[in-house]
C-alpha cells in the first residue's frame, strides 16, 4: 500500500504548521537568557521602537503555576527572575510584522548577575556549582545481578575502558512551530508534535484550564526523532500565552538557528566499563558506570537514563552485572528525548568495548559475540528471561555472510594512504515504555463505524514520516476484511481522539497497533454482525446499525492490558523491562584516508529481527534513515559548546550526512512474530540508531589498529589517536 | 515604515503572474506569502539545507537566497507546477511507488532538483544523482529510496518499461 498522505506530500498540498492559512494573526518570538546562570537584574527595552505596538508576556502573565508539567515541575514556562541556562526563555513578544518583531527581539537586553555555572557533567561539582539536591544528581539508578566484585576479583582477565558520546541535534527538516488561537472559550493549539496529550497536560496545568477548554491538534510533522516529544509543550505554552494576552491568533515558528540552539538534544554521556572474561572469551562480570548530562532541568532525563542503563550490558549473557547510572544537573540547555533514548549511548560504549576485549584476548570480534550472545532461557542484566525463540547468533551470522566478513577482515587494511576496516555491532532495543510504563499510560484506541459503512481509527498517535496513518489503515483493513479505502484515520485532534499515549519509544505499531486490532474486534462485537462478521457483511451491518440508531455513535474501543507473565519491580530494577526486544547485527566497512584522517563508510549491512515486517518500504525507510542518522552521530555531528551555548547552531558547521556521505545501506529483516504486537510486530523506529556508531568505530579500529573511544570521531580526533598510537608503537620498538 | 511594494511580472508554473510585494522579500517568502504557494518549504533560510529549492528557468536555485525581485521576466517552477494537466510527473509517481517521501518536508525540493537533473541527463548514473542532490538534506530516508525513485522515473521518461526495484535487497524471512 502506498503512503496514505503521500499524494499531498508529493504535490505540495500537505500543510505543515507554517503553511496553514491564518487571518489577522501575530507572529510570536522568544527572548532568551544570554547567560548560563544567575539572577535577572534588568530587562531593558531598547530605544527607537514603539513598544506599545508589541504584545509582551513575562512570567507574571501566567494564569496558573509557572511550571512545564512533565516528570517533574522544575522547569518554568518563562524564567522568573532567575536563569539556569543560556537561551532559557525569559520574555515573549508578538507583532503582526515579522521583520519588526525580529528587530524588537534584538532590542531587548536581559541583564544577568552571573553565578558559577556547572558546565561539565563529567567532573564533580564544586560547592558553589551545586543547584540540585546535595550533589547535582538529577537521577541515580542501579541494576545489580550476582556479585560483581567477587567475580571481577577472580576473573582471569579484566578489561577496562571509558567511552564518550557527544550531544546530537535532531535536525528534523521542519523546524518546530505552533499556532494558538481562541475558539469561543476553547484554547486551540496546532503544531508540529509527537505527543498531543503531553501538550494538553502542560497547557491545562500552567494556564489553569480544564481539558474541556483546551484542544490540541497535531499538524503534519516534518520529522521528529524525539525532538518533538516534550519540547513542543514549551512552544505551545508560549504561543498560547501570547494569544491569550493579545486576543489574536499567534504563530510561533522557530528558525533553524533558534531551533538548534534552544531546543533539546541527545544527552552527552560517559560510560566506564570494567569487564571480567575468561581467556576463551566468556563474560563473567560487567561493571558499568553511566553518567549523562541532563542539563538545567529534569525533562525526561530519568527515563532516558533508565533505558540507557537497561541496555548497557548488551544482548549478552553474564552472571554478574552491576550498572550504576546517574543523570547530572548542569547549566546546559536541557537535553531530551532523541531516537534511541539513552540506549545508543550505552550501546556505543558496550559494543566498542566488546572489540577492545576481543583485541585484548586475541579473539575475533565476531567470535567473541557468538560466544556471549543470549541464548533462550538466559537472563538479561535485569533478570528478564529471554525466551522468544529468536536465534540471536543466526542474526549475527546472516549479517556476517551478507557483509562477507571473514574475507574482508582478513584482506583489509591495505597499504598506501588508505586503510580499510570492517566492524560489527550486535545489539537489542526494547520496544514500548519501560517497566510499568505502558500500564501507567493505559492507552486507549477507538474504532468508529461510520454511517456510510466505512470505519474511522481514532488515536492520538501521529504521523511524522514513519507511516502511522498507513500502518493503522492496513491493520484495521486486514482485521475487518475491508479495503484500505474503507478506512480513515482521524486527525490527532484531542477534541476527538482518545489518549492512546505518545508517539515515542517505538511503541506505535507494536503497542498501539495492537490496540487498533483489538478495538476493531470490539467494534465487530458491538454491531452484533450475526455471522456477517467481516468485509462487505460488516459494512452492511454498520450501515444497518446507523439506520436503527439515527445520530448514534458506534464505537469499538480497546485499552492497554499488560501481556500475561510480565513483571517489573521499579524499586529493585529487576524483572521484565520490556515486553519484547528487537535484535540486530550491523556491520560497517570503512576507508580511512591517512592524509586527511577522514573516515568514509563504504558499505553497511543492517540485519534485524523485528517480529513481523508490517510494511516493507516503511520498515526499510526506518532502518536506512536511522543508520544514516547514526553514521552522522559517529563521524560528523559535533556540537561545539561555548559557555553553555551551542556555538555552531547552523547547518553550515553542524553537519549532517548528505548524499555524498553515505554508503549503500543494505537491509535484511528476520521475522519471529511477537504474540502481543500488531500482527506479530515488535518496535523498530529506534533500533537502527543503536548500532551504526559502534560498528563504524570498530571498523576504524580494525583499519588502523587503534582504539577510538569518543564520538563524533572527527578527523582531528582520529589524527590525535592515530599519531599517539604511532608514537607508542615507536616507543615499544625502542 | 513598511517598505512600499514592488510589482514584478514573471512566469509561475507555466502561467503569467504579476505580484506586488515588499522589495526586501526573498523568492521563498514571495512564493509562500504573496503567491500562496506553500509547497516550497524552508529548513534554514540561510542557504544550507536545500529545502527551499525551486527551478528558475529550469535550474535549481535556493529560493531563500534569491530576492523575489530577481525573478522578474523569468520562469519559476515550484512543486505545485510539476503535475501537468492533472497528471503526476513520473518523478512523483516513482516517489510514491518507492516510498521516497517519508515526512515529506524535503520532498518538493528533491523532486525539483531531480527534475532539473533528468532534463539534462536522461540516463544519470548513481554518482550523478548523488552529486545533483548533494545540496538537499533529508533526515528521514538515508536517501537510498530517493535514488531508486529517480532511476525509476528516468527509465520511464526514456520510454523504458521499468518495474520498481526490489524493495529491500534481501526481503525478509
Ligand atoms: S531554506 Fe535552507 S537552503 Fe533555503
Ligand atoms: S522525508 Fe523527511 S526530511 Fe526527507
Amino acid at each position: 500500500m502506498h503512503r496514505r498522505e503521500g499524494l499531498a506530500k508529493l504535490t505540495g498540498r500537505e500543510r505543515y504548521v507554517d503553511d496553514l492559512p491564518l487571518d489577522d494573526f501575530l507572529w510570536g518570538a522568544t527572548v532568551r537568557s544570554p547567560a548560563s546562570r544567575g539572577r535577572v537584574t534588568a530587562v531593558r527595552f531598547g530605544r527607537g521602537i514603539d513598544w506599545s505596538q508589541f504584545v509582551v508576556v513575562d512570567s507574571q502573565d501566567l494564569p496558573g503555576p509557572n511550571e512545564i508539567l512533565l516528570i517533574e515541575r522544575d522547569q518554568p514556562v518563562l524564567a522568573a527572575g532567575y536563569v539556569r541556562h543560556v537561551h532559557e526563555p525569559v520574555l515573549l513578544l508578538a507583532h503582526r510584522d515579522r521583520v519588526a518583531l525580529r528587530r524588537a527581539v534584538a532590542a531587548v537586553t536581559i541583564e544577568v548577575a552571573p553565578e558559577p555555572a556547572a558546565l561539565d557533567f563529567r567532573v564533580p561539582p564544586r560547592p558553589e556549582q551545586i543547584q540540585y539536591g546535595a550533589d547535582n544528581v538529577l537521577k541515580h539508578l542501579r541494576i545489580e545481578k550476582g556479585d560483581v566484585e567477587r567475580a571481577l576479583a577472580t576473573a582471569p582477565v579484566v578489561v577496562e575502558g571509558v567511552y564518550e558520546t557527544g550531544a546530537q541535534e535532531h535536525v528534523y527538516l521542519e523546524p518546530q512551530g505552533m499556532i494558538a488561537h481562541m475558539d469561543g472559550d476553547v484554547l486551540v493549539v496546532r503544531g508540529s508534535m509527537q505527543c498531543p496529550y503531553y501538550v494538553v497536560k502542560a497547557l491545562t496545568h500552567a494556564l489553569n484550564r480544564d481539558e474541556q477548554h483546551v484542544r490540541v491538534v497535531q499538524t503534519p510533522t516534518g520529522g521528529g526523532f524525539g525532538g518533538k516529544e516534550e519540547y513542543p509543550s514549551t512552544i505551545a505554552l508560549h504561543a498560547a500565552l501570547l494569544a491569550l494576552k493579545s486576543g489574536r491568533p499567534v504563530k510561533l515558528v522557530y528558525d533553524r538557528t533558534e531551533d538548534m540552539a534552544a531546543t533539546t538534544k541527545r544527552h552527552p554521556a560517559r560510560v566506564r566499563h570494567r569487564t571480567g572474561v575468561t581467556r576463551d572469551g566468556k563474560l563473567v562480570a560487567q561493571d558499568i558506570e553511566v553518567v549523562m548530562d541532563g542539563g538545567a532541568y529534569v525533562t525526561l532525563s530519568p527515563v532516558v537514563l533508565s533505558r540507557g542503563i537497561i541496555h548497557a550490558a548488551g544482548p549478552y549473557a553474564c552472571e554478574h552485572v552491576r550498572i550504576d547510572g546517574r543523570a547530572m544537573f548542569t547549566n546546559a540547555v536541557p537535553f531530551g528525548a532523541f531516537r534511541g533514548f539513552g540506549a545508543p549511548q550505552t550501546h556505543f560504549a558496550g559494543e566498542r568495548h566488546m572489540d577492545v576485549v576481543a583485541h585484548r584476548l586475541g579473539i575475533d570480534p565476531a567470535e567473541l559475540r557468538r560466544r556471549n550472545l543470549l541464548r533462550d532461557g538466559e537472563r538479561t542484566a535485569t533478570g528478564q528471561v529471554v525466551n522468544d525463540g529468536t536465534d540471536r547468533v543466526a542474526v549475527l551470522e546472516r549479517a556476517l555472510a551478507l557483509a562477507d566478513y571473514d574475507k574482508k577482515r582478513a584482506a583489509n587494511k591495505a597499504g598506501g594512504t588508505t586503510r580499510r576496516g570492517i566492524g560489527i555491532a550486535t545489539f537489542h532495543h526494547g520496544a514500548g515504555f519501560t517497566g510499568s510504563g505502558e500500564v501507567m499510560l493505559s492507552s486507549r484506541v477507538d474504532v468508529a463505524g461510520l454511517p456510510d459503512g466505512r470505519i474511522e481509527v481514532l488515536s492520538a498517535n501521529i504521523e511524522m514520516g514513519q507511516g502511522t496513518i498507513t500502518v493503522f489503515t492496513a491493520l484495521a483493513a486486514a482485521r475487518l476484511g475491508l479495503t484500505p479505502d474503507d478506512v480513515v484515520v482521524a486527525e490527532a485532534d484531542t477534541a476527538r481522539v482518545p489518549n492512546s499515549g505518545p508517539t515515542v519509544a517505538s511503541r506505535t505499531s507494536m503497542v498501539v497497533g495492537r490496540l487498533v486490532e483489538r478495538a476493531c474486534d470490539d467494534l465487530r462485537r458491538r454491531v452484533n454482525t450475526g455471522g456477517r462478521g467481516k468485509g462487505e457483511g460488516l459494512k452492511r451491518a454498520i450501515m444497518d446499525w446507523h439506520r436503527a440508531h439515527p445520530g448514534g455513535r458506534l464505537v469499538g474501543s480497546a485499552t492497554y492490558e499488560r501481556p500475561p507473565g510480565i513483571a517489573w519491580d521499579d524499586h529493585t530494577y529487576t524483572g521484565d523491562a520490556y515486553g519484547a526486544f528487537a535484535w540486530a547485527a550491523y556491520i560497517a566497512e570503512v576507508e580511512v584516508d591517512l592524509r586527511t584522517y577522514t573516515t568514509r563508510v563504504t558499505d553497511f549491512v543492517a540485519v534485524q529481527e523485528i517480529g513481523k515486517v508490517l510494511h516493507e518500504t516503511f520498515a526499510r525507510g526506518q532502518v536506512q534513515g536511522g543508520v544514516a542518522q547514526g553514521i552522522g552521530w559517529a563521524l560528523l555531528e559535533d556540537c561545539k559548546w561555548q559557555d553553555g551555548a551551542m556555538a555552531n547552531a547552523q547547518l553550515t558547521n553542524y553537519l549532517i550526512p548528505t548524499t555524498e556521505d553515505l554508503p549503500p545501506i543494505r537491509v535484511a529483516f528476520l521475522e519471529n512474530p511477537y504474540p502481543h504486537g500488531a500482527q506479530g510486530a515488535k518496535g523498530l523506529g529506534e533500533l537502527p540508531i543503536d548500532g551504526p556508531a559502534p560498528a563504524v568505530l570498530n571498523a576504524v579500529a580494525d583499519a588502523l589498529g587503534v582504539e577510538p573511544t569518543t564520538i563524533p570521531l572527527t578527523p582531528e580526533r582520529l589524527m590525535e589517536i592515530a599519531e599517539r598510537g604511532a608514537r607508542n608503537a615507536e616507543q615499544r620498538r625502542q | 515604515m513598511p517598505d512600499p511594494k514592488a510589482t514584478i511580472s514573471f512566469e509561475l508554473n507555466g502561467e503569467p503572474a504579476t505580484l506586488a510585494f515588499a522589495p526586501h522579500k526573498t523568492l521563498l517568502e514571495v512564493l509562500r506569502e504573496d503567491a500562496g504557494l506553500t509547497g516550497t518549504k524552508h529548513g534554514c533560510e540561510l542557504g544550507e539545507c536545500g529545502t527551499c529549492t525551486v527551478l528558475l528557468d529550469g535550474t535549481p536555485v535556493l529560493s531563500c537566497l534569491l530576492l523575489g525581485l530577481a525573478c522578474a521576466g523569468h520562469r519559476v517552477t515550484t512543486v505545485e507546477g510539476m503535475a501537468a494537466g492533472g497528471r503526476l510527473h513520473p518523478l512523483q509517481d516513482a516517489f510514491a511507488e518507492l516510498g521516497a517521501a517519508q515526512c515529506g518536508y524535503c520532498t518538493p525540493a528533491f523532486l525539483l532538483a531531480a527534475q532539473a537533473l533528468l532534463a539534462v541527463e536522461p540516463r544519470p548514473s548513481r554518482a550523478a544523482i548523488k552529486q545533483a542532490l548533494a545540496g538537499n538534506l533529508c533526515r528521514c530516508t538515508g536517501y537510498l529510496k530517493i535514488y531508486e525513485a529517480v532511476e525509476l522515473a528516468a527509465a520511464r521518461l526514456r520510454g523504458e518499461d521499468a518495474t520498481p526495484a526490489r524493495e529491500t535487497l534481501y526481503g525478509h524471512a
